[in-house]
């Protein structure tokens, strides 16, 4: 699947030729560059790697400037690799949002903002007990039983319980690409994505 | 709010510019309603409340009271739906977002008028 690395810049609103409301996205994407060029000979596969983000030199690998030095370009902060795209790309080739036509659906892979330690409710949807009275003491939001007793005398694997969550990696899928901005390179799509304002995200064609 | 969103917010919202009005003051927003392929157009005067937000995504509440009831129905104001908004009234008042009104009945819920010079 072919994409671009970007960053969300965040969420505003847009009226459609109906009159319509839509909320949406803007997502400032690329220009990436290649950095590397797998092919089945050498690699067994084929495949392109791109970088996107400016980055410091002290805190690139030595393996990774070597990518970006045969690229001809400075270090990059994220950098993905990616197969699927429609015309051939060599080494320092650039990949911009034009690659994106207004009207398509696109997905956008994102970290999800983190909420921290959260109970069943929240995290995993349960009801609460749903009651307030007939004995219940701050009960309300428990998870009731996790198991039987004597068999299987433990707790099965993946059990839901409270825990850590969000900072997940989420796909959301089949968002309606409203504008490109290619000047500016900015993508606009209907629908939020995960992450907070400043993330980086993928957007895959 | 990010540089880049208001700077297409602003590139977006110029297109129509409604008169200016501010909370207090009583409107007439003309809506036009899409009822399959039919549009007609829907009235709705009353006090406005409030004005929030900024760029193309500030809306504006309008309150009025039918048959006893109150109704508040918020409007965006760079809907391309509004087709026309009237202002009936200049109101005095001393705050921006009006809420106490909500309390007031009768005579109490008056809003002093603002005398506007009218040139002809």
């Amino acid at each position: 699947m072919s994409g671009i690395i970007g960053k969300k810049i965040g969420m505003t609103t847009m009226y459609n030729e109906e009159g319509k409301n839509l909320p949406c996205t803007v997502i400032e994407a690329g220009p990436c560059v290649v950095t590397q060029v797998k092919t089945d000979e050498v690699d067994g596969y084929s495949a392109v790697q791109i970088a996107f983000g400016e980055g410091k030199e002290k805190n690139t690998s030595n393996a990774l400037k070597g990518h970006f030095k045969k690229a001809k370009t400075t270090p990059k902060t994220d950098v993905l690799e990616l197969k699927g795209f429609e015309t051939e790309l060599n080494l320092g080739d650039s990949i911009t949002v034009e690659m994106f036509e207004e009207g398509e659906f696109v997905d956008v892979v994102g970290t999800s903002k983190g909420k921290g330690f959260q109970g069943v409710v929240k995290r995993h949807g349960f009801g609460g007990v749903g009651q307030a009275t007939h004995g219940q003491h701050n009960r309300l939001r428990a998870p009731g039983s996790i198991g039987n007793a004597s068999t299987p005398a433990r707790v099965f694997k993946g059990m839901k319980m409270a825990g850590r969550m969000g900072g997940d990696r989420v796909k959301v899928q089949n968002l309606k690409v409203i504008k490109v901005l290619a000047d500016k390179n900015l993508i606009i799509v209907n629908g939020a994505i995960p992450g907070a304002n400043g993330s980086s995200v993928i957007v895959e064609k | 709010m990010n540089n880049i969103i208001r700077e297409l917010q602003n590139e977006w919202v110029a297109e129509k510019q409604l008169p200016e009005f501010s909370a207090g003051d009583t409107v007439t927003v003309h809506y036009s309603i899409k009822e399959g392929n039919k549009e007609r157009i829907q009235q709705f005067q009353g006090v406005v409340l409030q004005r929030k937000g900024e760029g193309i995504q500030e809306t504006f509440t309008v309150r009025k009271i039918s048959g006893g009831i109150g109704t508040e129905r918020i409007f965006p104001v760079a809907s391309p739906n509004i087709a026309k908004l009237e202002i009936n009234k200049k109101g005095i008042v001393r705050r921006s977002r009006i809420f106490y009104i909500r309390e007031l009945t009768g005579k109490a819920a008056r809003i002093k008028e603002k005398r506007v010079l009218r040139t002809k």
